[in-house]
C-alpha cells in the first residue's frame, strides 16, 4: 500500500494529462486548468519543507556555534528580514524590498557570474591545453567566437562577425541538435517508465 | 563620487565579492551568506505575492473555489516528510505533482523536442551550409549512439560527430566566457561610473 497508491496515482494522473492534450474540448482545457492550478498550491507545501530544512540546517550550525556559525546568522537574518519587508510593505517597484533586492542581491549576484568568467578563463587554460586535435579545435572555435562579439574582431576582419553568425547557425546548431534530440529521447523515455512504474527512484527515502 | 547610500552598499558588497579574485576572506564569505539569505527571502516574498495570494487566497476567500482544499491537503501530506513513522504519506503528492507533470510535458516533448527538431534537421534546400548542419546533426547522434560499437562505417561517422561536438563546446565557451565579460564590464562601469565617478 506505501508504494502501490503512489505509483497508481502517478499513472491515472499522467494518463489523464496525456490524453487531456489529445482532445480540443473546453473540458478538457478546464481539467488541465485545474490540474495546473492543483499542482500549484500542492507544491506551496514542498517549498515548506525546503525552508524548514534550510532552517534546520542554520540553526543547527548557530545552535553548535559550528566554525564560521556568524555567517549562518548572516543568512538567517537576511532571510527572515528580506521575507518580513516583502511580505509586511509590499513589493511595489519603489517599495523597499525592490531597493534592497536592486542594491544588495543584483549587484552581488552579478559580481558573482562575472567572477566565473576569471575562474573558467584560468581553468579553461589548464583543462584545454590544445594536445589533442579535437582540443585544439574547441580552442580555435572558442577564440573565433570571443574576437568576433566585439568590436576588435570587425577591426581584424570586416567578415568576422559573419563567421560567428555562421559558426553558431549551422556547426555549432548541428551538434545542439543532435545533443537535444538525444536529451528528448532519453526525457520521452524516462518520463514513460515513470508513469508505467518501471522507474520508482522517487519512491525511495521514506521507508517501504 | 556618489552620496547615494544605496549606491555605497552596492559597491561595497561588489568589493566584497572581488575580493575573492585574492584569496577566500571572511568579505567575501559575509557578502555570500547575504546573497544566498536575501535571495531567499526575496523568493518567499514573490511566492507570497504570487502564488499563495492570487493563488489560495483570493480563490478559497472570495471566489469560494473549494476544490483548492483537495491540492492543500493533499500537499499538506508533504509535511509528513518530516515525521519518519509517517513519511511514507509525502509519496503520495510528489505521486500527483510527478504523474501530471509528467502527463503534460509528454505530448510536448515528443513534440517539440523530436519531432519538430528532426523536421527542421531535414533539408529543404541544397545549399552548402544546409547540408553540412544535416550531416552534424545525423554525425552528433551517431556520436552518442553506444548500442553499435563505433567502428567502420559507424565509427567515422561518430569521429565526424566529435567534431561538430567540439566545435558546439567551443561556441558555447566562447559565448559564456564573453557574457560574464560583459558582466564584469558593468560592474566596473559601475563602480567606477556610478560609485566614485571617475568615468563620465
Amino acid at each position: 500500500m506505501r508504494k502501490s497508491i503512489p505509483l497508481r496515482i502517478c499513472l491515472v494522473s499522467g494518463i489523464v494529462m496525456i490524453i487531456q492534450f489529445f482532445i480540443p474540448h473546453r473540458y478538457s482545457q478546464t481539467v488541465y486548468n485545474y490540474t495546473l492550478d492543483w499542482l500549484i498550491v500542492s507544491g506551496i507545501f514542498a517549498i515548506v519543507i525546503g525552508l524548514h530544512s534550510n532552517f534546520h540546517l542554520h540553526i543547527t550550525r548557530i545552535v553548535r556555534k559550528r566554525k564560521g556559525w556568524g555567517y549562518n546568522v548572516v543568512t538567517m537574518a537576511a532571510t527572515l528580514s528580506m521575507a518580513f519587508i516583502g511580505i509586511a510593505f509590499g513589493i511595489g517597484a519603489d517599495s523597499l524590498f525592490m531597493k534592497i533586492y536592486r542594491n544588495i542581491e543584483v549587484p552581488m549576484d552579478a559580481t558573482m557570474f562575472s567572477l566565473l568568467g576569471f575562474f573558467m578563463a584560468s581553468a579553461a587554460f589548464r583543462a584545454f591545453r590544445a594536445k589533442t586535435k579535437e582540443a585544439t579545435v574547441l580552442l580555435i572555435v572558442a577564440l573565433i567566437i570571443m574576437i568576433g562579439r566585439v568590436p576588435l574582431g570587425y577591426f581584424l576582419w570586416h567578415r568576422f562577425p559573419e563567421l560567428v553568425e555562421w559558426i553558431m547557425m549551422y556547426p555549432n546548431m548541428a551538434a545542439q541538435r543532435g545533443i537535444g534530440l538525444g536529451i528528448g529521447l532519453g526525457m520521452a523515455a524516462m518520463e514513460l517508465k515513470i508513469i508505467l512504474g518501471i522507474e520508482r527512484g522517487w519512491l525511495g527515502g521514506a521507508g517501504d | 563620487m556618489s552620496h547615494d547610500i544605496w549606491v555605497w552598499v552596492a559597491a561595497l558588497l561588489t568589493l566584497c565579492i572581488l575580493s575573492f579574485l585574492y584569496k577566500d576572506n571572511p568579505f567575501y564569505k559575509f557578502a555570500e551568506y547575504l546573497l544566498i539569505g536575501v535571495a531567499l527571502g526575496f523568493g518567499i516574498a514573490i511566492v507570497w505575492y504570487n502564488i499563495i495570494i492570487p493563488k489560495i487566497w483570493i480563490p478559497l476567500r472570495y471566489q469560494h473555489q473549494y476544490h483548492l482544499f483537495i491540492p492543500a491537503c493533499l500537499g499538506s501530506l508533504y509535511i509528513c516528510r518530516l515525521f519518519p513513522k509517517y513519511a511514507w504519506l509525502s509519496r503520495w503528492p510528489i505521486a500527483f505533482s510527478l504523474g501530471a507533470s509528467i502527463g503534460m510535458s509528454l505530448p510536448l516533448t515528443l513534440q517539440a523536442g523530436i519531432f519538430k527538431q528532426v523536421q527542421s534537421t531535414m533539408l529543404s534546400g541544397f545549399s552548402i551550409s544546409a547540408i553540412i548542419a544535416f550531416i552534424g546533426v545525423v554525425a552528433t547522434l551517431i556520436y552518442f549512439y553506444f548500442s553499435a560499437e563505433h567502428k567502420g562505417f559507424v565509427g567515422g561517422v561518430a569521429k565526424t560527430g566529435i567534431w561538430y561536438v567540439m566545435i558546439s563546446f567551443g561556441a558555447i565557451f566562447g559565448y559564456t566566457v564573453m557574457a560574464r565579460m560583459s558582466l564584469i564590464i558593468g560592474r566596473f562601469e559601475f563602480l567606477l561610473h556610478n560609485w566614485l565617478g571617475v568615468i563620465k
